[in-house]
């Protein structure tokens, strides 16, 4: 973080106690939605979409993400693309022929 | 005292003290580590029988795991308000607020041996289903990073740390941040890990 002083400290004190009453919020309602009778398909993505503002705000505020050197954003960014690689490999499971025949 | 360069105060280049860097660094791979193991599990899922997830899904315990997950987000505030503490030269505090955290991650390691136990109490293993592969996986590697995580919070909580807050306080500032980073991203994992193992 670029400013330490006593009374910015201050007030990222104040900042930390709100995300984590929003965190605690934030988890009652993950629990709540998962007893919404939705498909899995929506509540999918409304469990990832609420667990992403949880994961953001840790990032942003806990990590001090938000006020971070540029390095650390690129290495982030450069996670972020091979993260998501990642993730769709599974897909390609789709275009495997064995045991077909 | 540290030979290392560039431990506390930031390399011209980075805008970054090393410490700081490494770590984030390190966290990167550590997100591929994660990263490859929810990709198996979403291969997993996919090419499960029908309803064989949400079968074995239903015998974990969403009240245990609601618990945990409160006590990671406490430990997460309690570890970057023993950061601030350091910051503001309250030293008293940031044992206190380091104490809470410990005590945290001790609690969660308790309702997780809790969960296993019950879990092989009732004959159910990793090799019992997919599911329960994937469920013991994730979660092992997941106390692993508590225990490994719990190993540096109780060092940095001991005589050590009030040695080294009388010689190098800013040393010890920067531990605890560099520290706070590894802790914080395993709360993050186990913020995903919750929703997608017990909930869905």
């Amino acid at each position: 973080m670029s400013n330490n002083s006593d009374h910015s400290i201050e007030h990222h004190i104040q900042t930390y106690i709100r995300v984590f009453i929003a965190l605690g919020v934030l988890t009652v309602i993950t629990v709540a939605v998962s007893y919404l009778e939705v498909s899995f398909i929506e509540a999918f993505f409304l469990a990832i979409t609420i667990a992403s503002i949880k994961g953001s705000l840790v990032l942003g505020f806990f990590m001090h993400l938000i006020s971070e050197r540029a390095a650390i954003i690129w290495i982030l960014v450069a996670t972020t693309v091979a993260f998501i690689i990642l993730m769709f490999i599974p897909l390609i499971s789709l275009t495997d022929s064995t045991g077909m025949y | 005292m540290s030979s290392i360069p560039y431990i506390v105060e930031e390399r011209p280049d980075t805008g970054l003290n090393n410490s700081k860097l490494g770590v984030w660094i390190f966290l990167a791979s550590e997100v591929m580590l994660f990263g490859g193991l929810f990709s198996a599990y979403v291969f997993l899922r996919l090419a499960a029988p029908e309803g064989d997830f949400d079968y074995w899904g239903a015998k974990l315990n969403v009240p245990m795991a609601t618990f945990n997950t409160m006590l990671l987000i406490t430990s997460s505030v309690t570890m970057v308000m023993s950061w601030a503490s350091l910051k503001l030269k309250q030293f008293d505090k940031y044992k206190m607020y380091l104490g809470i955290t410990i005590l945290c991650a001790l609690g969660f390691l308790c309702v997780k041996y809790f969960e296993y136990t019950g879990k092989f109490h009732h004959g159910i293993y990793p090799s019992s289903s997919t599911f329960m592969g994937i469920y013991f996986t994730l979660t092992g590697l997941h106390v692993l990073h508590i225990i490994g995580g719990l190993v540096v919070l109780i060092y940095l909580w001991t005589r050590q740390a009030d040695k080294m807050w009388e010689e190098n306080p800013d040393l010890l500032a920067n531990r605890i941040e560099v520290t706070g980073l590894y802790w914080h991203f395993v709360d993050l994992v186990w913020i995903f890990l919750f929703p997608i193992l017990y909930l869905l």
